[in-house]
């Protein structure tokens, strides 16, 4: 037998000649991100939502701005701000039914609050009291993750994972925009449209992964587009338009529930903060910029429609307020209390059942912790022979 | 009493055997990685599973490590239990963050609350003449990883125990299978019920007075033959077989130094930095006061993993098992 004769045994026929799968024109983004407020769409809108976007828009902003406070005082470690993203993390909270879950970065506190966490639970990560203070079981939240775009593969296969039980789960990811260029995005996008997984990818565009711009993060013509390379749609939405992202939301989330696969989605918007309170953002940019996005505010675009359509008045806005205030000091109050931590609990979950070796090393944490309470500290027996 | 019918099996075969007996036994079980599907693994360790089970429970994934990983970190958060293939030593490596930042530490950052019953099985190790890439022995950067067991088996039966146990751990464990094992023969049989082994246990394989080799997976064949031609010069040695490197079995370690009172640590990684070092310092910790000499490693050179032609003067062989177990005699000569 010739190789040209073995060959033909597994590719009887010549090759058709090659053919792009699909027109993807129906995957590219819009060339303007896609707007509800101020716009004649903001009609269809459902007025009890856009009043509930309101509500969470101002207890996010307070939020935020309680929790930057928190750091000054020293109660927390860090806090990365997502003021100015606040329709982002509250849509993304919003838009989700209690099965489905969230998987947040790690300046998503807001939209875990958003979704029913403990305010506080959602902090021992940045307080440094511990790393995930949350059953996340519990609230269908996986922990903040703080490495770049390594949840978004986790979301994937818990997604492909409820789907092969039968489960009608769906899995929102949300990442930065310099996490698109992370390896993770890439490997977590072409396997959620390879296997169709039930999962939406929000990135939150706020125009710099720390202090670099999005110019020099990508030169792709908008992080959407990236969408069309994996084969799935690609969205692009006003990112301080909750109704918007809401809106937007909830179209990729339907087209995955019904087994449509994935979305990416990218929300425009920006980081009035800098990126935590650690840094400093004039370094990077200018004054002008900055005052441009405030005019683009969230809370202000909706604020505007809801009252100029007569769903919310003087009385509303004051009402809203004081919810956030309530929520403030009452987040306050319980950060100011000293966590109490037990030394012991160290090894308490590093393995199911702990290996000889953490057992020694946890009785060397207790003679420790017992000589400590004994008083000071002596050489033993033999020492300095 | 019945004597039950022993026939040779390769230890890839144990490992196929063990994959379907967890996959039947429980349907949470889910084989995935690059070409353990339709090709059933380069090795053909997943040979036929994607028929019996479905593609659904034994999955062609697409080419990426850290993608494979990072899939399975969520299939177990819903409640799967993935076995994920790596294909090689080396190829694993663009899945370590996936690795040390989430598979090892979710049950810790979540206090509990997310294990990750995930097995990741990596073949490891050389002498299969394969080019760059394929050779490594990755087991202590595996080691230095708090939250993950490390197991890799030595025989055929070993082969199906420690994988049935791992797959059966609500703990992650990298499952380092040595290549060069994979087509060895020990008298097995694979039609009975066979024993899971669990983890945490060294075992000593062969029994001796005057010095312990210490050692674990591919090396562990070496040391026996080591041992019986060390009978000609007069040495009576103990093989110890770690089988799991986390957690370590001081036990079964120290009890054999303390009876011999001298110990070679052998293995193919590299030296420094290596698992033997660890090993030593921690037979030395223990077993002081019994000891003749100084506890001894036998490793691979301190070098990338070498081209195939070279590969045998790399990896430790007899001769120089031997040598260092001559070297043991230093107090007497001293």
């Amino acid at each position: 037998m010739t190789v040209m004769e073995q060959r033909g045994a597994y590719r009887p026929t010549p090759p058709p000649a090659w053919q792009p799968r699909t027109d993807p024109a129906p995957l590219l983004p819009d060339a303007l991100p896609f707007r509800v407020l101020g716009t004649e769409a903001a009609a269809q809108a459902d007025p009890g939502l856009l009043r509930r976007l309101y509500a969470e828009l101002v207890r996010g902003r307070r939020y935020n701005a309680q929790a930057t406070a928190l750091t000054k005082q020293g109660r927390l470690a860090v806090y990365p701000s997502s003021t100015g993203q606040e329709a982002c993390e509250v849509a993304a909270a919003l838009v989700l039914q209690e099965r489905d879950w969230l998987f947040p970065s790690y300046r998503d506190t807001l939209a875990a609050v958003a979704r029913g966490l403990d305010p506080v639970q959602a902090l021992t990560l940045l307080r440094g009291d511990w790393h995930t203070g949350y059953d996340p079981h519990e609230h269908r939240i996986a922990p903040l993750c703080t490495p770049l775009a390594t949840q978004l593969p986790h979301a994937v296969g818990l997604a492909h994972a409820a789907r092969l039980k039968g489960d009608d789960v769906v899995a929102l990811a949300l990442v930065g925009d310099g996490g698109t260029s992370e390896g993770d995005f890439h490997e977590a996008l072409n396997f959620a449209a390879v296997w169709q997984a039930p999962v939406v990818f929000l990135v939150q565009n706020n125009g710099f992964a720390i202090s670099v711009p999005l110019a020099k993060q990508t030169a792709a013509p908008s992080l959407a587009h990236k969408a069309v390379g994996y084969g799935m749609p690609g969205r692009l939405v006003d990112g301080n338009d909750a109704a918007a992202v809401h809106q937007v939301l909830s179209e990729a989330i339907a087209h995955a529930r019904a087994g449509g696969g994935p979305t990416l989605v990218e929300a425009v918007t920006y980081r009035i903060d800098a990126h935590t309170n650690a840094d400093d953002a004039t370094r990077y940019r200018g004054d002008a910029e900055v005052e441009t996005w405030r005019a683009h505010d969230p809370i202000a675009l909706l604020e505007r429609e809801l009252t100029e359509r007569g769903l919310l008045d003087d009385d509303g806005i004051r009402a809203a307020r004081e919810d956030a205030e309530t929520m403030a000091a009452d987040l306050r109050e319980r950060m100011n209390q000293d966590p109490v931590l037990d030394p012991m609990d160290l090894f308490a979950h590093v393995y199911a059942q702990p290996t000889t070796q953490l057992l020694e090393q946890e009785a060397q944490l207790k003679a420790e912790l017992d000589a400590e309470a004994d008083g000071p500290h002596h050489l033993g027996e033999g020492a300095g022979r | 009493m019945t004597t039950v019918a022993v026939k040779p099996a390769t230890m890839a075969q144990a490992l196929t055997r063990a994959l379907r007996d967890a996959m039947a036994a429980d349907p949470a079980v889910h084989v995935m990685g690059e070409d353990v599907g339709t090709l059933g693994g380069v090795f053909r360790v997943t040979d036929g599973l994607a028929k019996e089970f479905g593609e659904d429970r034994c999955t062609d994934t697409p080419l990426a490590e850290a993608g494979i990983l990072g899939t399975a970190v969520g299939m177990a958060m819903y409640g799967l239990r993935p076995v994920v293939e790596m294909q090689f030593d080396a190829f694993a490596y663009p899945a370590f963050e996936q690795l040390i930042s989430h598979v090892a530490r979710m049950r810790n950052r979540t206090r509990g609350a997310m294990p990750l019953p995930i097995t990741i099985r990596v073949p490891y190790g050389g002498g299969i003449g394969g080019v760059e890439h394929h050779s490594d022995s990755s087991e202590a950067y595996y080691m230095a990883t708090p939250g993950l067991h490390v197991v890799t088996p030595a025989t055929v039966a070993d082969a199906y125990g420690l994988l049935r146990a791992a797959i059966a751990s609500d703990d992650p464990v990298v499952f380092l299978e040595p290549k060069r094992l994979y087509w060895s023969k020990d008298s097995w049989n694979p039609d009975e019920p066979t024993a899971v082994e669990p983890i945490g246990r060294a075992v000593v394989r062969r029994s001796g007075r005057s010095a312990t080799l210490i050692t674990y997976g591919p090396s562990v064949p070496v040391c026996l033959e080591a041992a019986e031609a060390a009978r000609a010069e007069g040495w009576d040695l103990e093989v110890v077989d770690l089988r799991s490197l986390v957690p370590f079995d001081d036990e079964t370690v120290s009890a054999s130094v303390r009876r011999t009172g001298r110990a070679v640590v052998v293995h193919e990684s590299g030296g420094f930095g290596g698992p033997g070092g660890e090993i030593a310092a921690r037979v030395t910790e223990r077993c002081f006061h019994y000891l003749e000499a100084p506890v001894l490693r036998v490793a691979g050179f301190d070098i990338p993993y070498p081209p195939p032609m070279l590969e045998r003067h790399h990896l430790p062989g007899v001769d120089r098992i031997l040598d260092a177990v001559g070297r043991l005699q230093w107090e007497a000569d001293s």
